[in-house]
């Protein structure tokens, strides 16, 4: 029921420590990209049934973003990324 | 059958072996005008006012479960009209008058009562915000009253008026809001429906969208092909699993909300009371049970079952407003899925594809919208035009800027 989830720096934590941003598959847009492409990024999102990657705060840890890779209809996590770490990675790739 | 007392006293005389099925259970035909996709309270009540108002009775309601097995049975069952905004106030006021005369309209006890909600305030600040909401209401032609502490504390003299931290100042009151029977409401529909000719097609799951030319053709379902001339979506929580089939790209994320109910108690709560220090409503279902809930889990979820957090944290609300509560028992909780949108309201209009229309982004305030929802989508399919009480519901309201964000919470789904 993702209530554990393990943060990369602080360990196997309860869930009440984080807070949640959101989906974190949409990627900034440049300051100078189209109207377009910002309202893609801030409003449509693909909402997908299963495998999702999700934006989560360590409020109550260490404060760092990360994201969240699990299946929201089973509520399996499959892993904890720290959020810098999965953009470099996106970018990269 | 009309159903009265006459009615009652004719079935009692013969053994009650008269009555028959509320609806049909009809296999789908080839083709129909309007296809509706969910069977849940807004796709109901749109086919009910496509037959009953604009005269379109070749319709079929398409329910991948069973009927009223989604968010129509799954809420809090409260109705007001208590909004703010020029776009959302005339359209729930609407829905509340129609609330209003439902029972006689669709000949069925759907027990609407209006037993009035208040939603308490803690601060002097958030007086001033509810004085501004109640004012914004009157200005609309809809009923509120502010409520200082004595008035409150003499319609609800069980709540925590002392908490150190929130203690209760009064409360923005609006008399005519109350609750439904939420399960009579889905099956008031469907039988009005039916009985003006409507197909309601239980256990079919849409699991495609075919198109030709720019125009949609009919869907493919667990029971085939069925064709039609226009096709209206009203999949609350599914919308985006619907909507892709159709490559339309929403602004909606799916989130689980749970809801609960106590052991039946004796009549404790008269009326709908929302705490402002949290974000808690809690009434009392005419068989006693204290129907209750809280937030959203934040996370995005399609699952129908919620996280033990936010039962602890539901309950730690409850028992903080009205601390007899800690000594009732809960009998019972569940989940459902919500269709949260970017700015909190939702969506009823056209979309890129002629002939598909879309009702969606009710967010966890769907049901008092149900009778207004089903009018204005009914309204917009028949006639291919917009009615005046949901005009600002637009799709394309994000990209132009026009967004109605009553909480001012900006584009965050989970936080509306």
């Amino acid at each position: 029921m993702a209530s554990l989830i393990t943060c990369p720096h602080c360990g196997t934590r309860p869930k009440e420590e984080f807070s949640i941003r959101g989906a974190a598959a949409p990627k900034r847009p440049s300051a100078t990209a189209k109207d377009e492409d910002w309202h893609r990024y801030v409003y449509v999102r693909d909402n997908p049934k299963g495998r999702y990657q999700e934006y989560w705060h360590h409020v109550a840890g260490c404060r760092r973003f990360l994201v969240v890779d699990r299946d929201n209809l089973t509520h399996e996590v499959f892993g904890v990324t720290d959020a810098s770490d999965f953009e470099r990675a996106r970018t990269a790739g | 059958m009309r159903y009265s007392a006459y009615s009652i006293l004719k079935q009692a005389l013969s053994g009650n072996r008269l009555w028959k099925p509320a609806w049909r259970e009809p296999q789908p035909k080839p083709h129909y005008d309007v296809i509706i996709v969910g069977g849940g309270g807004h796709g109901l009540a749109t086919a009910y006012y496509l037959a009953k108002e604009f005269g379109i009775t070749n319709v079929a309601v398409l329910e991948k479960g069973y009927l009223g097995s989604g968010n129509v049975g799954r809420n809090t069952t409260i109705i007001r009209s208590n909004y703010l905004l020029e776009g959302n106030n005339p359209f729930y006021e609407f829905s509340l008058k129609l609330w209003e005369g439902l029972e006689q309209d669709f000949n069925y006890n759907a027990m609407v009562s209006q037993r009035g909600i208040v939603n308490l305030f803690h601060s002097d600040g958030q007086r001033d915000e509810y004085a501004r909401r109640g004012n914004g209401m009157r200005m609309h032609g809809v009923d509120a009253e502010l409520l200082d502490r004595d008035q409150v504390r003499k319609m609800m003299p069980y709540l925590n008026f002392d908490h150190a931290r929130f203690p209760i100042l009064g409360g923005l009151y609006q008399k005519r809001g109350g609750t439904v029977r939420h399960d009579a409401v889905a099956w008031g529909y469907a039988r009005g429906a039916d009985q003006r000719g409507v197909d309601i097609v239980q256990h079919c799951e849409v699991i495609g969208i075919r198109r030709d030319n720019g125009r949609v053709t009919g869907v493919e379902t667990t029971k085939g092909f069925i064709g039609c001339d226009r096709l209206a979506l009203a999949a609350a929580g599914n919308t985006t699993t619907v909507g892709h089939m159709a490559d339309l790209e929403l602004p909606i994320e799916t989130h689980v909300l749970q809801a609960f109910v106590s052991e039946g108690l004796k009549p404790v709560i008269d009326n709908v009371i929302t705490y402002g220090a949290g974000h808690f409503y809690i009434s009392q279902s005419d068989k006693g049970g204290l129907v209750f809930g809280a937030e959203i889990d934040f996370y995005s979820s399609y699952a129908q079952r919620g996280n033990l957090q936010t039962v602890e944290h539901t309950m730690e609300e409850g028992v903080s407003l009205i601390p007899g509560l800690s000594r009732a028992k809960v009998l019972r909780s569940w989940g459902g899925v919500m269709d949260m949108s970017m700015d909190g309201s939702p969506i009823i209009d056209r979309t890129p594809i002629d002939n598909l229309y879309l009702n969606c982004g009710w967010c966890y305030g769907g049901f008092k919208a149900t009778p207004a929802s089903g009018f204005c989508f009914a309204h917009l399919i028949a006639k291919n035009e917009t009615h005046h009480v949901s005009r600002f519901m637009r799709l394309d309201r994000f990209e132009r800027g026009y967004t109605i964000d009553e909480a001012g919470k900006g584009p965050q789904p989970n936080l509306h």
